[in-house]
């Protein structure tokens, strides 16, 4: 049947081409945002002025357009790696790459011309009330922008589940229940990467749901103020929406260690049944951990706020057990062929394990009456996304443009992988270090006795956009070019 | 103070962190048998988890016994003062601003408009205690002032264009 295989190879062609313009993009805007970032920690540190309008634009801008490319970037390397083994629809990640541009020309817009400034959390009801910095245009605009990227995401998780359910028959079978409750003995040819996209689509589905719930109700507010919401209820759901959006991003990528490291070390990395019971856990707890970012709300039922500490506490457990220790095991006198993306991805796993330890620590309801809402979270969150989840999209654009066949030269990209990571390292650990100095996080001026702490972040930062800009132009003349498959 | 002991534990865990991974890429290079290497690192994984889940009780009991929040339905203490504040895009206006040495304090936070944090800080800019101040809500905070001097009342959630010039003085005598 000639037409039904050209028609194969047009729609393998049309979904490749997707992944590589869903990772290009991503480091394009990436480097963007860093650079927004620099320009926060240097205004900080007085090493340049700027008005706190446009500070608090910036940092809306940093924020949203970090999370939103988190969440792309993971998307594609998680539907990268999930079309071996389901048929997918091209068709499908195009529409959401189309929505997603979308929604981010309708974000810059509200920014950048209606000067929106409410944060990437859009807190209720501080949208509403600007105090003459935006109008409830630009408010909405911002988040229609965030209502269109989730809707894009949510139809690419419904061809992914659609996926899933014709293959296994059930997202139960594919996340592994029938193992986990002794039904069936564990089969080690199911894919590691089938279980992590089944967890990923359970929680972010969920979570984007709740996040289009609130948006809508948001929206109503704007144009009707007498509709009044309950600030409570949403703080809840938002915080619940960003948190499980932002997690499902590195549990997105990390399907990139569980087949890339195999790979370069020769040994497999089965299912087993710590592995089902980690990822079902993982799946319940990201859920329903969200109310550690509600510490400080007192109203808040004392039962959430013990469950948040507690599953704080436990949620750290599949990560540094499971997945950072089986990537440990792995590659333990493996003769692992060391290059670019193999590196990438133990530091990944780095990043991840890192990022658990002060995110931990804060998720104590004691320590976070003096940590919550200071430095120490950008500290916590950066770990994970620029040691943890970045490493994982830059080892998959390197593992698919292969350093020998397509001529690149080796010493330059070690050399910007080790500036990005030292540069990496030092701002998370000088973020962390102004959190324990009880450095307040979204200020647009800082006291005189913390601007140095400011000043040598932006310095970090500079060096971590310094790397990220050679990774990000060597990949943007390589993958085009790149045959995969 | 808690924040330098969580910075110290938090340095500590990264470095010993660092190092496992380092001697992972160090001994990475000689090849193993692999079923010999999952066996004695997985039986070494089983008390790493054992010592996780006993760490995690411990610390869970510790912190939260006595509960670390006052309990926000009951009446304060008639030893305790009753200070109420109420958070406003740009200022706070808090009904007293003065206490003696030693005086418990038991602030009542809301808000006007959006949501704020309600954060006391020492002379040295440290940061002892806070909640939200959030619309339709009253969270209760309560702080003993141990030493004279001049506090600060910092915003800690973002509130807008003047989030961070949202300063107030507690003066205890």
């Amino acid at each position: 049947m000639p037409d039904s295989i050209s028609r194969d190879e047009v729609e393998t062609r049309v979904s490749l081409m997707g992944v590589k313009a869903y990772l290009l993009t991503s480091l394009l805007v990436f480097a963007l945002m860093m650079f927004a970032g620099v320009v926060l920690r240097a205004a900080q540190g007085a090493y340049i002025q700027i008005p706190p309008d446009l500070f608090y634009q910036i940092m809306t801008l940093h924020g949203a357009g970090m999370v939103g490319t988190a969440g792309f970037a993971g998307a594609a390397v998680l539907w990268y790696f999930l079309r071996q083994y389901v048929r997918l629809s091209g068709k499908v990640l195009w529409l959401n790459y189309f929505s997603f541009m979308a929604g981010v020309a309708l974000i810059l817009a509200a920014i950048l011309i209606g000067k929106f400034a409410g944060a990437w959390t859009f807190l209720y009801p501080l949208p509403a009330h600007s105090m003459g910095q935006w109008t409830v245009a630009a408010a909405a605009m911002f988040m229609i922008g965030l209502l269109l990227i989730g809707t894009g995401f949510l139809l690419l998780y419904l061809d992914i589940g659609i996926a899933l359910m014709k293959k296994y028959g059930s997202l139960g079978n594919a996340l592994g229940l029938p193992v986990m409750f002794g039904l069936k003995p564990v089969d080690p040819s199911h894919p590691t990467t089938v279980v992590a996209a089944t967890m990923v689509l359970i929680v972010n589905f969920t979570g984007i749901a709740a996040g289009a719930v609130v948006l809508v109700l948001c929206l109503f507010n704007l144009w009707n103020p007498e509709y009044r919401l309950d600030p409570l209820l949403i703080k809840n759901l938002i915080y619940f929406f960003g948190h499980v959006f932002i997690n499902a991003t590195i549990y997105s990528g990390v399907t990139a260690v569980y087949e890339l490291l195999p790979r370069y070390t020769g040994r497999p990395w089965n299912v087993s049944k710590p592995f089902y019971y980690a990822w079902g856990a993982a799946t319940l707890m990201v859920l329903a951990v969200y109310p550690h970012h509600l510490m400080m709300d007192f109203a808040m039922p004392p039962w959430t706020l013990v469950m948040g500490q507690i599953l704080s506490y436990l949620s750290g457990i599949p990560v540094l057990a499971i997945t950072a220790y089986g990537a440990l095991t792995i590659v333990y006198r493996s003769g692992i062929r060391w290059d670019v993306a193999s590196a990438c991805m133990l530091v990944a796993m780095f990043g991840w394990a890192g990022g658990v330890i002060p995110a931990v620590i804060d998720g104590t309801l004691t320590v976070n009456k003096v940590m919550h809402n200071t430095m120490w979270v950008p500290g916590h969150f950066h770990f994970y996304l620029l040691l943890g989840l970045l490493p994982m999209v830059i080892g998959v654009c390197y593992y698919l443009s292969n350093n020998k066949e397509n001529g690149g030269k080796p010493w330059v990209d070690t050399a910007a992988l080790a500036a990005y990571f030292v540069g990496a390292m030092g701002l998370i650990l000088v973020f962390l270090a102004s959190g324990a100095d009880s450095v307040p996080r979204r200020w647009a001026e800082h006291f005189e006795s913390w601007r140095f702490l400011g000043q040598l972040s932006a310095i970090a930062g500079g060096l971590t956009l310094g790397g990220f800009l050679a990774i990000t132009l060597r990949n943007l003349i390589k993958l085009p070019k790149a045959k995969i498959a | 103070m808690l924040a330098e002991s969580v910075w110290i534990l938090t340095l500590v865990s990264l470095v010993l962190l660092s190092g496992v991974f380092l001697f992972v890429i160090a001994n990475s290079g000689d090849k193993q048998e692999y079923s010999g290497v999952q066996k004695k690192w997985y039986a070494i994984r089983s008390i790493w988890l054992v010592f996780l889940f006993v760490l995690g009780a411990v610390v869970t009991y510790a912190t939260l016994l006595p509960f670390p929040i006052p309990d926000q339905t009951a009446a304060a203490g008639a030893d305790t003062t009753v200070v109420k504040v109420v958070g406003h895009q740009w200022y706070w206006e808090i009904d007293d601003t003065e206490y003696a040495t030693g005086e418990t304090v038991e602030f009542h936070v809301t808000s006007g408009d959006v949501n704020h944090g309600f954060a006391i800080y020492n002379g040295e800019d440290r940061l002892l205690t806070q909640t939200q101040a959030m619309p339709d809500y009253v969270n209760k905070v309560r702080y003993t002032f141990d030493r004279p001097g001049t506090y600060k009342v910092l915003c800690l959630e973002y509130c807008g264009l003047a989030h961070h010039a949202m300063l107030a003085e507690l003066t205890v005598q």
